[in-house]
């Protein structure tokens, strides 16, 4: 009762804080005048509504590694998707809601984009085709890999080749997707300058929206009958299996959910950002997800969007102090954190607060 | 008699040798006209003396220059100017200098003398190698000559085979219709490309319908080899990359296959064993052979010693939860990544390939097997035969096997699981440090360059099936074979793709890989 009371209030607590932060942040920015103390900056407006993403990434990496235990690395590729199928709408923008050619294509001598680019010069097709896409490619991976029972470290290495053979695939020029150098130089979304600064404020505030909205569509699915049967899966997949539920549907089902909020949280990234490239599928990005959400601690959903605020906010410190050592620290995390802190942060701070001895889970076996 | 020659021959080769070329030849070979030259160069023909070689060489060349100055002859060698009476370098400018000039008879004459001295030569192998090189070079009546005369003398077959075949292409270039056909028939055995490109010449040029044919059946039977020799390469290229993705992979066979331990830091240990590699041509910097030899015990301590520490600092604690061991061992990649980024410089290193790994064996026209993929074939195959024999015949093997079956059981038996466990670690990094060595003589090394194999590596392991080692040796085969033939279909980009998919896919299929492990001990 007590844990359940706490990991509700610390959840309703941090987005409480984020929600201040960013409320602060857009009067900051709109109603102070630039040489103000109080002032902040554009860049800070980008860099929280990056972290707001990111969030939601980790968010996404924690529904399906803490809940269901499966430990994607392969994340990175549904949010690189979801990105790319902004980015594609984006580079097509031109003055006033008309369509132009994107860069790439005139470097490759093409006149007409490849018929795969038929949704990106709408805006509400490219709206479902963010969540459409990234859904789609986790469904029909997880279709066939949940029903062949392939489960454990093996499904990481699968999802990790996923990501791999994705980025290889748009590296090629031949895709249509700019190759190497991506889609960027954006300009236009919906019509408004994508440079201004009210555009900077609306992203941030759709951001939060969005990540608050996720949240709590998470926490509910967490909460019902279904959540426990999620849990229960990832506690005991054959004592689930045995009393009759369909265990593939359920995880197919979350799989291909969180891999929809992935997108969505690439979509978000991109317009922010200004560049999309295939350096997102790197495996290395899916892996550092899943260290945000170890590192903010496990099962708890908000510890998801702590751990992702707290490693990245850190990244960002490390990045200009000494941009050389921010692998060491990321090594380093990764390390301590497994070793020292299996429940991450949230759960150091849940410790403190109840002296009630939380049920360990057991691991899901290999 | 004999012996009286042979006491003049000595004289004159000593004589000459001292005074090579007495100093009124050399001015006349620079200002005398352009038939005085010629007639000049036959005088020295016929002395045929072996010191002046070089002298015609450069002639040939355009590098041979005469000094006014110093009234002597010199040779131009790397923008440098010898002296050819005392071969000391000359350190005047350039202007100084002037090309003796000649024309193409003198050319001719120097060619054909050059000819005469390989094909007269003692050994076996330059006579056969100018006889190779005369096909399809033959340009006049003179070196048929030769030729004919040679063949009179000739002792080995293959370079009497070489002449004949010379001989018959050069004659093909204006023959009748039956002497065309014989001749052909001569040389149906050819594969050199200068005949198969006459070949596809005589097919599409006018002239008689037999010959013609002839020509073609002869064209078909050569593309036809051709091709089986470019499927050849393809299986050696193939096998080659694959026996270094088995490479790669056998140190991760033993870690993830036998001990159930997902180790991302593997690609780093591989790439730990290159910079040994690095660091021990450096320490022996005039012996890069002797060093690569030394660099295949040290990298194996080393990186065995790296994965000691790692299994007794980190993984030990971490038994039993495989998601967290791949996060832990993750961390430890970025950061011995990074240490090397910071100890070495983010710049890929120079490795020095010795001298006996260089160049290739060319087994005819259209094969040639370069010789440091065939080391590294080798070496993959002893490593994989060595590992074999120390998991089925020592004692070390027993007991890693035990405990990967039963952990519980083989305890209660009194085998020191701790230790073994960390022995085998340490035996399954050792391994990968010499992937490293083996890999730093084909690629580049820098701190990136275990991340490339990492992914390769696990997906050779859970395609050959865990725990298997003789499955990581064909599943790293199949891979390099598929690749590589799949390459010149598809690109090699996209091939990677594909095969990556269809490993995913093989996955879904049989997750337990191609050779599953059987029995109690794998859970259902």
């Amino acid at each position: 009762m007590l844990t359940k009371y706490f990991n509700q209030d610390n959840g309703r607590y941090v987005l409480f804080c984020l929600t201040l932060l960013v409320i602060y942040l857009v009067m900051a920015n709109l109603f102070f005048p630039t040489n103000s103390l109080f002032y902040v900056g554009n860049q800070t407006i980008i860099l929280v509504s990056k972290y707001l993403c990111y969030a939601l990434l980790a968010l996404s990496v924690d529904l399906v590694w803490g809940y269901l235990g499966i430990l994607s690395l392969g994340h990175g590729a549904f949010f690189a998707l979801g990105g790319y199928m902004m980015g594609m709408y984006l580079s097509v923008q031109g003055e006033n809601g008309s369509t132009t050619l994107p860069e790439f294509a005139s470097f490759i001598n093409w006149q007409n984009l490849p018929w795969y680019w038929m949704g990106a010069d709408n805006f509400l097709s490219t709206l479902l085709l963010v969540m459409l896409i990234p859904g789609l490619v986790a469904f029909i991976f997880g279709y066939m890999t949940f029903r062949s029972r392939v489960s454990g470290v093996y499904l990481s290495i699968i999802t990790q080749a996923l990501t791999f053979a994705l980025m290889l695939a748009f590296q090629r020029n031949e895709m249509g997707f700019g190759g190497d150098n991506g889609l960027t130089n954006f300009k236009y979304l919906l019509g408004f300058s994508i440079t201004s600064n009210g555009m900077r404020v609306m992203l941030l505030l759709i951001t939060l929206i969005v990540v608050v909205i996720s949240y709590l569509i998470c926490y509910q699915l967490i909460k019902s009958k279904l959540g426990k049967v999620i849990i229960a899966i990832r506690d005991a997949e054959a004592r689930v299996r045995f009393v009759g539920y369909r265990v593939e549907n359920v995880k197919l089902a979350v799989f291909t959910f969180s891999a929809v909020l992935a997108g969505i949280a690439g979509a978000l990234y991109v317009p922010q950002v200004g560049i999309i490239t295939p350096i997102e599928f790197l495996p290395l990005n899916s892996i550092e997800i899943v260290v945000w959400v170890a590192v903010g601690g496990r099962a708890t959903l908000y510890g998801a969007i702590v751990g992702a605020f707290l490693v990245n906010y850190c990244k960002s410190l490390f990045t200009v102090w000494f941009p050389d050592e921010w692998l060491f620290a990321l090594g380093l995390l990764f390390v301590l954190v497994t070793l020292f802190l299996p429940k991450g942060i949230v759960g150091l701070l849940k410790l403190t607060h109840s002296k009630k001895p939380q049920l360990k889970p057991q691991e899901a076996s290999l | 008699m004999r012996r009286m020659i042979l006491i003049c021959l000595l004289w004159m080769i000593t004589n000459l040798a001292t005074a090579a070329l007495p100093d009124q030849f050399a001015q006349r070979l620079a200002k005398g006209s352009l038939t005085e030259k010629q007639q000049l160069i036959n005088e020295m023909i016929k002395e045929n003396d072996a010191s002046i070689q070089p002298l015609f060489t450069a002639l040939v060349e355009g590098n041979l220059y005469w000094l006014d100055t110093n009234s002597t002859l010199a040779i131009k060698q790397d923008n440098q100017f010898i002296n050819w009476s005392n071969k000391q370098v000359i350190d005047l400018p350039k202007n100084q200098f002037k090309r003796i000039t000649i024309n193409n008879n003198i050319r001719q004459l120097v060619a054909q003398y050059q000819l005469q001295i390989k094909l007269s030569s003692n050994t076996i192998p330059t006579r056969r190698n100018a006889a190779k090189a005369l096909f399809g070079h033959i340009q006049s009546p003179s070196q048929i000559n030769i030729i004919v005369e040679r063949l009179a003398l000739e002792q080995d077959s293959e370079v009497k085979q070489r002449l004949l075949e010379a001989l018959a292409f050069a004659k093909l270039e204006n023959c009748q219709q039956n002497e065309c056909l014989v001749l052909l028939t001569q040389l149906s055995n050819v594969t050199n490309p200068i005949f198969v490109q006459k070949l596809q010449q005589m097919t599409s040029i006018e002239g008689s319908q037999i010959v013609k044919e002839k020509a073609q059946s002869l064209l078909d039977k050569l593309t036809q080899k051709k091709a089986m020799y470019e499927k050849t390469e393809q299986v050696y290229f193939g096998i080659s990359l694959g026996a270094v993705l088995v490479l790669a992979a056998i140190g991760l066979a033993i870690t993830f296959g036998v001990m159930g331990v997902i180790n991302m830091a593997h690609g780093e240990l591989i790439m730990i064993g290159a910079y040994t590699t690095y660091v021990m041509q450096q320490l022996l910097p005039n012996y890069p052979g002797i060093a690569l030899i030394l660099s295949v015990p040290a990298a194996f301590l080393v990186c065995g010693a790296v994965g000691m520490l790692i299994e007794i600092s980190v993984i030990r604690y971490l038994y039993g939860r495989p998601l967290e061991t791949l996060l832990a061992t993750f961390g430890i990649s970025l950061l011995l990544q990074q240490l090397f980024r910071t100890l070495f410089s983010p710049l890929n290193k120079a490795i020095i390939t010795p001298s006996w790994m260089q160049g290739s064996i060319q087994v005819n026209d259209f094969l040639s097997l370069t010789i440091n993929r065939l080391y590294v074939i080798g070496f993959s195959l002893t490593i994989f035969i060595v590992l074999l024999l120390i998991m089925k015949k020592t004692s070390l093997g027993l007991n890693v096997r035990a405990i990967s079956m039963n952990p519980l059981m083989a305890r209660c038996l009194g085998v020191k699981a701790s230790w073994v466990n960390a022995l085998t670690f340490g035996l399954g990094s050792g391994i990968a440090g010499l992937a490293g060595v083996a890999l730093s003589q084909i690629t580049n090394v820098g701190p990136n360059l275990g991340q490339n194999y990492i992914i390769d590596s696990f997906m050779v392991v859970v395609f050959g099936g865990v725990g298997n080692l003789w499955g990581t040796l064909i599943a790293g085969l199949t891979l390099g074979l598929a690749n590589k033939f799949l390459e010149p279909i598809t690109g090699a980009m996209l091939a990677k793709i594909m095969v990556l998919i269809s490993l995913v896919l093989f996955i879904q299929k049989r997750p337990r890989g191609l050779f599953p492990q059987r029995g109690r001990a794998v859970e259902g």
